[in-house]
C-alpha cells in the first residue's frame, strides 16, 4: 500500500503525516508513507487544498487533517 | 508563514456515526441559545469587575498610571477573548458550508467584475490555510478562473479575517470594524480587477500554465447540524488556542502604552498632519508578519495616543495582507514582475484607504 501525504509543510501537513504513520504502525499493514511537498506534484493529483491524503493513487481527503477513525478505515482494516 | 488566519484545514469528520435517533434534533440549538445567554451575562459584568479589581481590590487610584494600565488589562483581556471565541465559533460553523473546491467551482467561468466581487466575498467564508495559497492558486487558474479574480480571493482571504474584525469591533467599536471590512473588500475587488486589466497571464510560471489538471474526485461530505456545531468548536480550539497568547501579549503592550505613554505622544509621528506617515506605515508593515490578533491591541493603544486612524489602519492592512513569507511562497508560481505588480497594486490601495480615512475622520 502506498500512502502519500500532500502538503507544503505547515503544521497541519506534518500532523497528517504523523497520524498516517501512527495508524499504519498500529494496524500492522505493510505500507509506505511518503510526504510530498512539491507544488507541481501536488497539483498533478488534482489537489488544491492541503493537507491531502492519497492512497494507491486515490485521493482520500483534501484540505483537512483526517480523523483517526477515517484513516484506519482507509487501510481496509 | 504561520497558518493563523483563516486556517481551518482540519475539521470535517466524515466517519463519525450519525447522532442517535432518540436525541431531539432541536437539542444542539437550545444548548447554543443557553450558551449565548450565559455569554452575554458574563460579558456585561466585565467592565464593573475590572474597576472593582483594579480600584477596590488592589486599591489603585483611578487615573494613576498603574491603575489605568491594570484596569485596561483586566477589562480587555477577557472581553477580547470572549468576543473572539464567539465569532470564531460562528465563522467555524459558517465555513462548514464552504470548501475551496466548491469556491473554485463557483468562480470558474465567472466574468471579471462579477467574479472579483464574488471572489472577495468568498475569501471571507472559505476555509483556507495560508500554506495552501499555492495549490489553491494553481487550482483556480487551471480551472479557468481569471487571474484577477484569483487575486481578489487571495487578497481578501487573509486581510478580511474574523479575528481582525472581532478585535477592531471589541477595541475600537463597530464603525471602525465596518470601515475595515468594507475597505478591505474594496481593495481586494479593485486590486484584483486592476491586475486582471493589466493582462499579466504570461507572468505566471510556465509550468502552471501548461498544466492540465482535473480536480480530484473527492465526494462532498454531507454534514449534519451537530457536525457543523462541532466544526465551530474545533475552530475555537484551534484558533483561539493558538492566538490567545498573542492577544494577551498585545493587550499587555496596549495596557502599558495606555497607562504610561503621554496623551498625544503619537500625534506628531503618526498624526494627520504628517502626510508621509501613511506611506511609511505601509512600508514598515510589508516585511512585518503578524497575525491580526497580535497587532490590533497595539493599534488600539496607538490610536488612543493620537495616531491618525487612516495611518494605523494602513499599517495594519499592510502587516496582514502583504507579507514577505507569502511572497516567497507565491514566487514558486508567479514571475517576479507579477509579484511586484501585486505588491504595488495592493500597496497603492492601502495607501488610498489610509489617506481617505485621515481625510474624512
Amino acid at each position: 500500500m502506498e500512502i502519500k501525504v500532500l502538503g507544503p509543510g505547515c503544521a497541519k501537513c506534518s500532523e497528517t503525516e504523523k497520524l498516517m504513520q501512527a495508524v499504519v504502525a498500529e494496524a500492522g499493514v505493510s505500507a509506505t508513507v511518503e510526504k510530498i511537498s512539491d507544488f507541481q506534484q501536488i497539483a498533478k493529483f488534482g489537489v488544491f487544498s492541503t493537507p491531502a491524503v492519497v492512497i494507491d493513487g486515490q485521493v482520500k481527503c483534501v484540505g483537512r487533517v483526517p480523523s483517526r477513525a477515517e484513516a484506519i478505515s482507509w487501510l481496509g482494516k | 508563514m504561520e497558518p493563523l488566519t483563516p486556517s481551518l484545514c482540519s475539521g470535517k469528520n466524515a466517519m463519525t456515526p450519525p447522532p442517535a435517533k432518540s436525541s431531539a434534533p432541536l437539542l444542539p440549538f437550545l444548548g447554543g441559545a443557553a450558551g449565548l445567554v450565559l455569554w452575554w451575562l458574563i460579558y456585561g459584568q466585565l467592565l464593573p469587575f475590572s474597576r472593582f479589581f483594579a480600584f477596590d481590590l488592589l486599591g489603585l487610584a483611578p487615573g494613576s498610571h498603574l491603575g489605568e494600565a491594570v484596569q485596561f488589562f483586566v477589562y480587555d483581556t477577557p472581553k477580547v477573548l470572549m468576543l473572539l471565541t464567539l465569532i470564531v465559533y460562528g465563522v467555524g460553523v459558517l465555513r462548514s458550508f464552504f470548501t475551496p473546491e466548491r469556491t473554485r467551482r463557483i468562480l470558474a467561468g465567472k466574468r471579471e467584475s462579477v467574479g472579483n466581487v464574488l471572489a472577495a466575498l468568498l475569501g471571507i467564508v472559505t476555509p483556507f490555510c495560508s500554506c495552501s495559497a499555492v495549490p489553491l492558486f494553481i487550482g483556480f487558474v487551471t480551472a479557468g478562473v481569471p487571474l484577477g479574480v484569483t487575486f481578489s480571493f487571495l487578497i481578501s482571504a487573509p486581510m478580511v479575517n474574523e479575528i481582525a474584525l472581532v478585535l477592531l469591533y471589541g477595541l475600537l467599536g463597530w464603525k471602525v470594524a465596518m470601515l475595515y471590512l468594507l475597505t478591505g473588500l474594496g481593495i481586494a475587488m479593485l486590486a484584483g480587477f486592476v491586475i486582471g486589466r493589466l493582462k499579466l497571464e504570461h507572468h505566471i510560471e510556465d509550468w502552471v500554465r501548461e498544466m492540465h489538471v482535473t480536480a480530484a474526485d473527492v465526494p462532498d461530505v454531507k454534514l449534519t447540524w451537530p457536525e457543523r456545531f462541532r466544526q465551530g468548536k474545533e475552530a475555537v480550539q484551534q484558533i483561539v488556542g493558538k492566538v490567545w497568547i498573542y492577544v494577551v501579549a498585545g493587550i499587555a503592550v496596549g495596557a502599558g502604552i495606555h497607562g504610561y505613554v503621554p496623551e498625544g505622544f503619537m500625534a506628531s509621528i503618526m498624526g494627520k498632519g504628517a502626510w508621509w506617515s501613511v506611506p511609511i506605515a505601509v512600508l514598515i508593515g510589508i516585511p512585518m508578519y503578524s497575525n491580526a490578533a497580535g497587532i490590533v491591541p497595539v493599534v488600539e493603544a496607538l490610536l488612543g495616543k493620537g495616531a491618525a486612524l487612516g495611518t494605523v489602519l494602513a499599517f495594519m492592512m499592510a502587516v496582514i495582507a502583504l507579507s514577505l513569507p507569502e511572497m516567497v511562497i507565491l514566487r514558486k508560481v508567479l514571475k517576479p514582475r507579477l509579484i511586484a505588480t501585486f505588491i504595488g497594486v495592493v500597496g497603492t490601495g492601502i495607501l488610498l484607504v489610509g489617506y481617505l480615512f485621515n481625510l474624512i475622520i
